[in-house]
């Protein structure tokens, strides 16, 4: 059983003047103590707020979320239930995240369970090293620390409550390179070390790559893929997660010119027939316009929701699978 | 001869506790019909460098040195010539097309008014030269787009949007400023390959401004990387991004991401973090960052000269193979 689990998720929102808005539509992910999942896709497409759900912070209206076996309930006027406090959330923005007039060092410490004073500040000084700040940073404000320095502070927050899952919303977004690499490493290394799960979103694929073990491509409310990140990088089976990995620009000087996919995430108030990335892909045939694929687990722990891709089969490259497929129709 | 040459350009901004330099003696060359890249992280002067040569830097702040373009002097032209000049033969793309383009004003309004204004054509001459240039940068229907409002256009396209009232009057020189920060990889790859044939297609030269290394090797032709408001290294994208001489670019470019890299190797990360303007570091501004220091980078600020194909400011040079 892993840590984390969300089942066929459904989240709803109400659109001002009526009408409901399903952000996501049944999507599924597991979180295990020890790996860091990635989950991307472009934005609107869903990731945040299933990201919100998972821990509680929005209402789900089908499927379930449940941490540790017991099911995550959705945060009200009451205190938060005792057993989540081992899910912890670090949100996208560390400016406005963290309180500018308290100190480093009392932020952090809201969340430690001391006996005394001293073990408090023990306790603080630790998790303070922990994420690479320095022991003095605790007599500090938040305006003293730049921006990747402040992610780590809110990433100490979150670990002082000794927490077995972690869900990051965008945490590397708004940094500069350097300040990315560290905080990217620093995840790495505090899952291997601490036994950590963590959920990882970004729309940045190539930083996923580095940090992810695993990664879940989501698009339009639902999962079109999930695997091992290595391999789902270097043979994607989804046509989205190919066009995602292509759209990636090459630092390497060689005047690669990455990939653009055409059109943009529909309103999720009217999602297309049939395979919901339908209307943007380059190998849609018939089918994918009536009825929609499940995700389905292909071999070595893939899965994909494509008609290109065959159940229990491994993965096939799209464009390959597509050129075999209008060739049997044509001589049909 | 260059269309924008710039030299020993500083600057110095006002702050509640003094003057603050920001840029700190900068040179680059533009040259038409191509694209120069500069990349750097926040804080090193990229941004403000640009302003500076259109006059838009806050009240009180100083300039010094020279920016020739197409032979007239930028820095010190009176306010009207250099409004005539920016917005016709320069003109400026910045990073948030949700807000560089105004929400109570249709999309045709805001293109016609800014052609009326420069070119003089009246106004039907000036919708028809908006449809086009809709045409131009891939909106769908433009004739529709005309009517429509901002907030009907998702990020891509009003990027799309105001890269079009930029090219309204036919540029020579367009500066983006991070275009493509707040969009989307697929998106992103869709603007980039849109200035790559626009400055084909038009003879447009492009100073493109970006925190992300990636994007500068897509369609740079050359490059120059700032750090703490100097250049620290220049020159073709070839040569500095595959054989990167200056400690500093070789750093930036360690940190990222590769999507070609092997394995799982963990990225290499820069220590410390980039100093911030008025407490640049004395010397060579990256020396408490750089593991190949010597006593002189600690005193003596390294110029920028010229090293075979580029331009290094690294004395030490220890990455010459």
């Amino acid at each position: 059983m892993s840590a984390l689990e969300l089942r066929d998720v459904v989240v709803d929102y109400e659109r001002r003047g009526g009408g409901l808005v399903r952000a996501v539509a049944g999507a599924s992910l597991d979180v295990d103590r020890g790996r860091v999942v990635g989950l991307v896709g472009e934005s609107g497409c869903g990731k945040s707020t299933l990201a919100r759900a998972a821990v509680g912070l929005v209402a789900t209206t089908g499927g379930s979320v449940v941490f540790e076996g017991a099911p995550v309930s959705t945060l009200t006027r009451r205190a938060r239930p005792r057993s989540l406090v081992r899910l912890q959330l670090v949100f996208q923005n560390p400016y406005s995240s963290l309180n500018p007039r308290r100190t480093i060092g009392s932020q952090i410490g809201d969340g430690v369970d001391a006996s005394s004073r001293a073990a408090r500040t023990a306790r603080v000084k630790e998790l303070c090293e922990l994420v690479g700040l320095p022991a003095a940073a605790a007599t500090r404000f938040p305006h003293e620390f730049s921006g990747g320095q402040r992610q780590r502070v809110a990433i100490a927050r979150a670990l002082a409550a000794k927490p077995s899952v972690i869900v990051l919303d965008e945490p590397l977004a708004s940094l500069d390179a350097s300040a990315q690499a560290q905080l990217a490493n620093l995840l790495r290394a505090l899952s291997r070390e601490l036994g950590l799960g963590l959920l990882l979103i970004s729309h940045d694929l190539a930083i996923v790559r580095h940090v992810a073990d695993t990664v879940s491509v989501m698009y339009l409310g639902t999962m079109v893929e999930t695997g091992p990140t290595l391999p789902l990088w270097t043979s994607p089976a989804h046509p989205y997660s190919e066009a995602l990995i292509a759209a990636v620009p090459r630092p390497d000087g060689r005047g690669f010119l990455p990939e653009s996919l055409p059109g943009e995430v529909p309103d999720p108030a009217r999602p297309p027939s049939g395979c919901r990335f339908h209307p943007r892909c380059p190998y849609a045939f018939d089918r994918c316009r009536t009825e929609e694929p499940a995700l389905v687990t292909l071999a070595d722990g893939r899965a994909a929701a494509c008609w290109l891709q065959a159940e229990g089969s491994p993965p096939a490259p799209p464009a390959e699978r597509a050129a075999n497929l209008s060739a049997k129709s044509t001589v049909e | 001869m260059s269309l924008l040459a710039v030299e020993g350009l500083r600057v110095r901004l006002p702050t509640p506790g003094g003057p603050v330099t920001v840029v700190d003696g900068v040179d680059y060359e533009v040259e038409p019909a191509q694209v120069f890249g500069i990349a750097g992280e926040s804080g090193s002067g990229k941004t403000v460098s640009m302003l500076a040569l259109l006059g838009l830097l806050p009240e009180r702040s100083s300039v010094e040195g020279s920016a020739s373009f197409g032979g007239r002097e930028l820095l010190g032209m009176p306010r009207k010539q250099l409004r005539e000049v920016s917005g016709r033969e320069l003109s400026m793309v910045f990073q948030d097309p949700f807000t560089s383009l105004h929400p109570m004003l249709s999309v045709g309004q805001q293109l016609t008014e800014h052609i009326r204004l420069h070119l003089g054509l009246d106004r039907r001459s000036a919708e028809k030269r908006a449809v086009e240039l809709l045409a131009d940068v891939r909106i769908p229907a433009p004739e529709a787009a005309l009517r429509a409002f901002p907030h009907q256009f998702s990020g891509g396209m009003r990027q799309r949007i105001a890269i079009a009232i930029a090219l309204a009057c036919r540029p020579k020189l367009l500066i983006a400023d991070e275009p493509t920060t707040a969009l989307d990889v697929t998106v992103q790859a869709g603007i980039l390959r849109l200035l790559d044939r626009l400055r084909h297609e038009h003879e447009l030269a492009v100073v493109l401004i970006t925190h992300d290394v990636g994007v500068l090797s897509s369609i740079a032709d050359t490059v120059s990387i700032f750090y703490a408001g100097r250049v620290v290294e220049s020159g073709a994208r070839d040569a500095v991004l595959q054989s990167p001489r200056h400690p500093y670019t070789r750093a930036l470019l360690d940190a990222l991401p590769h999507p070609e890299a092997a394995k799982e190797k963990p990225l290499v990360a820069i220590g410390g973090a980039p100093p911030t303007p008025g407490q640049i570091p004395p010397g060579c501004a990256f020396h408490p960052r750089c593991r190949y220091a010597v006593d002189s980078c600690r005193s003596e600020v390294p110029p920028l000269v010229r090293v075979g194909e580029r331009r290094l400011a690294c004395p030490v040079d220890p990455l010459h193979a």
